[in-house]
């Protein structure tokens, strides 16, 4: 990829990160860099299309440590959970074998998994030494006549924020547009309208608890990028009435361009929290423009609402007034803040770390003037502010989880391989449980008591033979500072 | 005896390979106050951090050299000079691993000139030890970057010295990837029962065992081999080696410190258990303790037990060869038969297995072999469990990565007592698949009572 190329991609007009300062974007320092690279952001963009074959071209650093490591769940095929490498040899690397080797892979790929499409993966080595994927990849296709798509994704280019991006435009680029849809299924008395979601991961299955509303309310789920999706759902996206970017930035270039080449308009919502959720469903009716779909979303959110409202009641009163603190990196902060704050819990501090000034300005509006925002997210910084704030639980990604365990404070994982979906109005009593979970959990209490031993400062004084009373023989003026009793 | 089948095919499905970079960077883990940093891109990093976050739920210390679209191109030297004053400056640890990745080995980097002009520059850290090595994943799998990090530390941290036995109750123990912190804990109280010190490299059973420590948080290793003690590695009286992964490394340490070494391909199973048990013995000049005959009674009696269900038992095993060797030899043991093998790298000990074939590949062949084998029972890692699902048969956790089962990391596979569970584990997964045969309903009954009694056994 053209360094021109990922210029052109690192800037997107229509993600307000472009037009204020921003502080996510430096290059990262060796020996102080968390966090994923290009290869990392495009299979978390692109590998839960659950009927593609996604093949790592690259040695088998890439793809043996990450193969079905994520949580993206499918109501149907599991070839996304099947591991493909061209697991490169030192030889293919010297005598330049690797482009027939991948040639011969995607031939393998076909034959045996008979798959939608075949996603190429181009990896740091592969692209180092210069393979000429989108060749092979347009040569295999000739030759086999399914869909074979080149990701040009070397983790060098930067960060998992460009990969999702270079995901998105590989998608625009290759496969939006490629088929029309069949006709939607007729609902008696209701109109259908087409709908995209865009940057919803399906995680543990979490949309699931969203889905049957979307039927409820005549929404066809046309598009996906990419949860529980199906190769033929993204060729068929530029189709759609309206797209909805869920809970991320990364994507906001295919958004922006489904509505520039096919009129898709777009917004950006949130499934996490009630509010949230309502909200989401509103954009969509107000983006379809249908009065009888307006009328019937809001019945539908009113149900909901209550039913939800009365099923949190219960968690309401044992979650009230915890506090919280949240770091998330940024980007994902404000619809878990509107989470939190729906089940009655105050929200201590966020990370700001790739958050834009008008992001801060939302916060601050969310959460009130004296929002404490947190730039650094070392595990050292976020367990000082915690310690300061007398936060009682931490909402972070997964890679902190063991550090907060080993600093003896409770937890929630709200990242990629967690194990359980918080979205939507269902979902909310998951978040309520795993918070009041972890908060209530007798485990904190017995780990950060000392030993009984502690203070201690006879240690094994021996009971005396054939003594009567059997306490502890109390010799020479030693006595035990504790006044815990032997016997 | 086996076969091994080398890969033929162009695309390698379900990996069973780990890369040599992150088998190195395990290797570090296991020293005290160490941190590894991969020369290469930063997912190489955030990987493998996942990966060992998610096998031993601990947190892991691993840095990176933050490779770029412009230091690829241009020059990546600046990187490793960096990274390595950053990691000194901010985290004064003992120790830092840099392990290459094939990004910075295609490159070309030359990772001994930079540690020696990062000396050269920087001589106010000279105190903390930096070891190289060279790992681009293009070449071994996890066990062989593990060894040659283990070598790696031997040749920066031992001195050529002619000390032997001046400590005269300590022993060197070098430890191959397969080995959990479990397993390094049963080998130190085994050392420790015939009044031995042992000196374990790597010691994961001290850094990634799982215990809460009083800080809230260190950016190194919570634990692991003291620098201080390797160094003395060469006063000790005799070196154990488990895994023929690390021959080389052996023979370096022997080569440096002339002291003498015992090798073991594993510690799996009574003779192995037995032939250590031994040679501990003879070492220390201490007769077998009473409670390891007590121990190795109960193995037998286990195995007695055991010996309806693992016998003539078909079994399927996927991991690295030194796992693999122990496996099948606690297997044959008990009369269960290796039928299906595979492992990502070539290695001595394969030759040997009892199993007709071992496919140097993945879990594709694997599941293949075991297919066609007709197996029982998979042992491998928890990649393995959609191929045991596939093939209608229960899987045992064993290897890497195991992200789905807790404690599996501090599971001891070694030993007479590990050897004894590991035996009950194997004889109730074939308890609970058992199938009964099915009830045969007759011709004859239709029409009858007995055609309208409801059946207690049909599904």
């Amino acid at each position: 990829m053209k360094v021109s190329e990922i210029i052109a991609l690192q800037n997107e007009p229509a993600c307000s990160h472009n037009k204020e300062e921003k502080s996510g974007c430096a290059r990262p320092k060796p020996g102080a860099t968390a966090g994923g690279c290009v290869f990392d952001g495009a299979q978390i963009a692109l590998l839960p299309i659950a009927d593609v074959a996604h093949i790592v071209h690259g040695p088998i650093g890439c793809a043996g440590s990450s193969w079905d490591n994520r949580g993206a769940a499918s109501s149907g095929p599991a070839l996304y959970r099947t591991g493909m490498t061209t697991d490169l040899t030192e030889q293919d690397v010297i005598m330049g074998r690797s482009e027939k080797r991948l040639l011969h892979a995607i031939k393998q790929a076909i034959d045996e998994f008979s798959p939608a499409a075949v996603f190429v993966y181009t990896t740091c080595v592969t692209a180092v030494i210069g393979d000429d994927v989108a060749a092979v990849c347009k040569a295999a296709e000739n030759l086999w006549g399914v869909p074979v798509v080149p990701v040009d994704s070397a983790g060098f280019y930067g960060s998992k924020n460009l990969g999702n991006r270079i995901a998105g435009e590989t998608m625009i680029k290759h496969v939006i547009g490629t088929r029309e849809p069949e006709p939607a299924r007729q609902i008696p008395g209701i109109r259908v309208h087409d709908v995209n979601l865009i940057g919803e991961y399906n995680i543990a299955g979490e949309f699931w608890n969203v889905a049957p509303l979307f039927d409820e309310l005549g929404l066809r789920i046309l598009g996906r990028l990419s949860g529980d999706a199906r190769f033929r759902d993204v060729q068929c996206m530029h189709r759609a009435e309206v797209s909805m970017v869920v809970c991320a930035k990364a994507l906001l270039n295919v958004a922006r361009k489904l509505d520039e080449k096919w009129g898709v308009p777009f917004f950006e919502g949130s499934f996490y929290g009630i509010a949230d959720t309502s909200q989401a469903l509103r954009d969509i009716a107000r983006r379809i423009n249908d009065p009888d779909l307006t009328l019937r979303t809001e019945a539908l959110i009113a149900r909901e609402e209550a039913r939800a409202h009365a099923s949190l009641e219960s968690w309401r009163e044992r979650l009230r007034g915890k506090r919280v603190l949240l770091y998330t990196g940024g980007v994902k902060s404000w619809s878990i803040v509107s989470a939190l704050q729906d089940l009655g819990m105050d929200v201590v501090a966020t990370g700001t770390k790739k958050s834009t000034a008008e992001d801060k300005a939302r916060i601050r509006e969310l959460m009130g003037p004296d929002a404490r925002m947190i730039d650094n997210g070392t595990a050292s910084a976020l367990l000082s502010v915690y310690k300061e704030l007398h936060a009682d639980i931490l909402i972070a990604g997964g890679r902190n989880l063991y550090t907060a365990l080993k600093a003896r404070i409770p937890f929630l994982d709200i990242n990629q391989e967690r194990e359980f979906g918080y979205a939507g109005y269902i979902g909310m009593q998951e978040l309520a449980r795993q918070l009041a979970l972890s908060m209530e959990s007798p485990v904190w209490e017995a780990v950060r008591r000392p030993a009984p031993w502690a203070n201690t400062k006879v240690i094994g004084l021996p009971l005396t033979a054939h003594e009567d009373s059997g306490a502890p023989d109390v010799r020479n003026g030693r006595t035990q500072e504790s006044g815990v009793r032997y016997g | 005896m086996a076969e091994v089948i080398k890969r033929s095919k162009p695309m390698s499905v379900n990996p069973l390979k780990a890369s040599s970079s992150l088998g190195a960077s395990l290797a570090f883990l296991g020293m005290r106050r160490a941190i590894p940093m991969l020369h290469g891109s930063q997912g190489c990093t955030a990987f493998g951090k996942v990966f060992f976050v998610r096998h031993f739920r601990e947190p892991i210390p691993l840095q990176t050299t933050a490779m770029d679209h412009v230091s690829t191109v241009m020059n990546s030297d600046e990187n490793v000079i960096d990274g390595l004053a950053t990691i000194c400056e901010k985290n004064h640890p003992d120790l830092i691993g840099l392990p290459t990745t094939g990004l910075s080995e295609t490159q070309g980097t030359d990772i001994l000139r930079l540690v020696r002009e990062f000396r050269a520059t920087h001589p106010q850290f000279d105190s903390i030890s930096i070891v190289p090595v060279n790992t681009p994943d293009y070449v071994g799998s996890l066990e062989s970057g593990f060894a040659l990090a283990v070598t790696a530390i031997i040749d920066t941290l031992v001195a050529a010295t002619n000390h032997v036995g001046r400590r005269h109750r300590q022993v060197n123990i070098l430890a191959n990837a397969s080995l959990t912190p479990g397993d390094i804990e049963t080998i130190k109280e085994w050392c420790e029962a015939f009044g031995l010190r042992p000196v374990v490299l790597p010691d994961l059973g001290d850094s990634l065992d799982g215990h809460l420590i009083e800080a809230d948080n260190t950016p190194l290793t919570l634990g692991g081999a003291p620098r201080e003690e390797i160094a003395a590695m060469g006063e000790s009286i005799a070196t154990l080696v488990i895994g023929a992964s690390l021959d080389a490394a052996a023979d370096l340490l022997r080569a440096r410190t002339h002291v003498p070494d015992y090798r073991f391909d594993h510690l799996m199973g009574l003779d192995a258990c037995d032939r250590f048990t031994m040679t501990l013995s003879e070492i220390s000049g201490v007769a077998v303790p009473a409670r390891l005959e007590r121990q190795r009674a109960q193995l037998q009696d286990a195995m007695v037990d055991a010996h309806f269900m693992t016998g003539f038992l078909r079994v399927a095993v996927a991991g690295e060869p030194d796992l693999l060797a122990g496996m099948d030899a606690l297997l044959h043991g008990c009369g269960a038969e290796l039928v299906a093998a595979a492992t990502p790298i070539n290695s001595r000990v394969l030759a040997g297995l009892s199993c007709r074939q071992v496919h140097l590949g993945d879990l594709q062949d694997l599941e293949r072999a075991a297919r066609s084998e007709n197996a029982q029972l998979v042992i491998g890692s928890a990649h393995a469990a959609q191929s045991a699902e596939r093939l209608h048969i229960p899987l045992l956790r064993a290897g890497f990565p195991i992200y789905d089962r807790l404690g599996c990391h501090s599971r001891p596979w070694v030993g007479y007592r590990a050897a004894r569970t590991a035996l009950f584990d194997i004889a109730n997964l074939v308890l609970e698949h058992h199938h009964d045969t099915p009830a045969h309903r007759s011709l004859f009954w239709t029409g009858g009572p007995r055609e309208r009694e409801v059946s207690l056994t049909a599904s």
